[in-house]
């Protein structure tokens, strides 16, 4: 039996220098109880992946800040499944376009390509680990 | 009488003997013979000593204590098994290229029925089985150990992956007649690579069983152990040389490349870290003593590939009759024509093994500016290339063939030394340096200084060779 909540990568993908939204996440992630593989800025989607092979994650919280993630993650569902992390837990969040964003549009655009919750800027991170540990349990209760 | 001590080295064709005084820390002399590990390894070390004793009195004693390292009968073979092939299957080919093994399979992710056929073909002295974080991924190790518990070419094997799944894979290997050992991840976590645990286990199993299994434990009768591959006791001289002692400095970081008949080997002891600015690194991180060996560009077995390579660029007329003749003939080179063209392939061999060791770096423009992602170290700024090897040591221009380590200005991607000074192992005696530190690392380290020769620079290129650099002292038969 682990002794933490779950596992979780989080990083910044693509080339997105940015890395203050990410650290914060993985500093509460960790208060919180789970364990957090830092991947930090600027990683690219295979390494992502292949992270979340070794350590047998149960989500990701991919940030983006420079408004490049529809393409960055364009696949990144079918990649997950590839490489067979079928279940795994894909949260998304930050500034997901360039322009003024209607955000329940990118809501709907990130889920559909796979993405089980989409986050605006400025969201409170405790609500994104309430959300985290209500999606785990759930899936925990499905898992046969 | 002096303090005599003498190494050997059992090699794939030749079984080399050095004899050091280490009261006045001299190389008194160097033999060898080819090796005869095919019917009785001894009867080989028994003309080596006699040999020796032509020019350098031995005794009973000197005998006895004599230290050996191997790469005879196929070197030490080991299969890496693990997960995602940059991430544990990598790690495991570092440890195993760390203690001088040569790494004949790669597999990863669950093994297939296929796979299983291929290892029990290959009969490796030992698997290296990886795969998995600490706490993370078990499934894929559980399931290759379950394969291999039942795979009748494996006798050995290592296991450095998830210690999570430690217990299930002890119950799959009881009762498999396998030997089994455990030690710590090679990857425990992401990005962090420790392969010293493994490296140790490798060299204990190899000095336990392989050289008896191989018959080179039969030398044990004679002398008083063979205690490394060939390639780790290489590793430890470059080590000593670059790092020192507690008491006496190192030279500081270096590239080693030792190229031979059969394979070239590549060393390098430095951090690698960037030289560059801001720069973004991926992959796994390398170890500080990195080793690679290339299999294919080796003066001897493979002269046909180091042509091909050879004559992308330009080559000297004849250049193609010139070589097939060498090839038939399977000798040293001889005449003018025969040496220009060894000195270019020894040239070409240093430089394409050294391309594949040294880090990367990639430039990408992006909406924030510049990204500069490097893989693997940064050598650019190592002050050391240390040459070994025959087609090396014994070639005409040894800072010509070595030439082939420097950075090039239209391969700026290619992190190779940009301005490093050059030294030679004259002699051909790194081996029984590295074998020497094992008990004697200052006097090992004053004897590296003497006889690893330094080499005039770069600014000799384009001129003729006028004189081989010459050893200090000792006698070299």
């Amino acid at each position: 039996m682990e002794d933490h909540l779950g596992c979780v990568i989080t990083g910044t993908i693509g080339v997105d220098a940015h890395v203050i939204g990410t650290k914060v996440i993985s500093r509460a992630l960790r208060e919180a109880g789970f364990k957090v593989v830092e991947l930090g800025a600027q990683t690219p989607a295979e390494e992502f992946i292949m992270a979340a092979q070794e350590t047998a994650a149960d989500a990701m919280m991919i940030s983006s800040l420079y408004g490049m993630a529809e393409l960055d993650l364009e696949g990144f569902r079918d990649k997950c499944t590839e490489a067979g992390l079928e279940d795994i837990v894909l949260y998304v969040g930050g500034i997901l376009g360039v322009a003024r964003r209607n955000f329940a549009e990118d809501e709907a655009k990130f889920k559909q390509m796979g993405f089980d919750r989409v986050y605006p800027p400025e969201t409170d991170i405790r609500q994104g680990i309430k959300d985290l540990k209500a999606d785990l349990a759930q899936k925990r209760a499905e898992r046969p | 009488m002096r303090s005599t001590r003498l190494f050997v080295d059992f090699g794939s064709t030749f079984t080399k003997l050095v004899a050091f005084d280490l009261e006045a820390e001299e190389l008194l002399a160097r033999v060898q013979v080819p090796s005869t590990v095919g019917q009785d390894i001894t009867i080989g070390l028994e003309e080596a000593f006699s040999l020796l004793s032509e020019t350098v009195p031995i005794g009973e004693a000197e005998r006895h204590q004599t230290v050996a390292c191997s790469s005879a009968a196929g070197g030490l073979r080991i299969v890496c098994v693990g997960l995602v092939p940059e991430y544990t299957t990598e790690a495991g080919r570092r440890a195993a290229l760390g203690a001088g093994a040569k790494v004949v399979g790669s597999y990863s992710f669950e093994l297939s029925e296929t796979e299983l056929r291929e290892i029990e073909e290959i009969a490796p002295d030992i698997i290296l089985l990886t795969g998995g974080t600490d706490g993370g991924n078990r499934k894929v190790i559980i399931h290759n150990a379950a394969m291999l518990a039942r795979c009748p070419g494996v006798g050995n094997v290592i296991v450095a992956g998830n210690k999570s799944a430690r217990d299930d894979v002890d119950a799959l290997f009881a009762g498999s007649g396998k030997n089994v050992i455990y030690t710590g991840n090679v990857m425990p976590e992401i990005g962090v690579l420790e392969v010293e645990a493994a490296n140790h286990k490798i060299r204990e199993l190899f000095i336990a069983r392989i050289t008896e299994a191989k018959g080179i434990g039969r030398a044990r009768g004679m002398i008083a152990d063979v205690i490394m591959p060939t390639p780790a006791a290489v590793l430890e001289a470059a080590k000593l040389l670059a790092d020192g002692t507690a008491r006496e400095p190192g030279i500081g970081e270096l590239l080693l490349v030792d190229v031979g008949g059969a394979t070239t080997d590549v060393y390098s002891v430095a951090k690698g870290a960037p030289t560059a600015g801001t720069v973004r690194f991926l992959g796994l991180p390398e170890p500080y003593a990195k080793r690679t060996v290339e299999g294919d560009l080796g003066l001897f077995h493979n002269l046909g590939t180091l042509k091909e390579i050879a004559e992308q660029e330009d080559v000297p007329d004849g250049f193609d009759e010139v070589v097939e003749a060498m090839c038939r003939e399977n000798s040293v080179p001889t005449g003018e024509e025969q040496t220009e063209c060894h000195l270019l392939l020894s040239k070409v061999a240093v430089r394409s093994a050294v391309n594949r060791h040294v880090g990367t770096l990639k430039t990408m423009v992006t909406p924030n500016g510049e990204v500069v992602v490097q893989r693997g170290k940064d050598l650019t700024a190592v002050p050391w290339v240390v040459g070994a090897g025959g087609p090396v040591s014994f070639s005409a221009d040894p800072a010509q063939v070595l030439e082939g380590a420097l950075f090039e200005e239209e391969l700026p991607m290619l992190l190779k030394p940009k301005a490093p000074r050059m030294l030679l192992d004259e002699h051909y005696i790194l081996f029984a340096l590295g074998l020497l530190a094992q008990s004697e690392p200052a006097k090992a380290l004053r004897l590296m200084r003497k006889y690893v020769a330094p080499l005039p620079g770069p600014e000799r290129w384009g001129s003729r060779p006028s004189e081989k650099p010459i050893g200090i002292g000792g006698r070299t038969a």
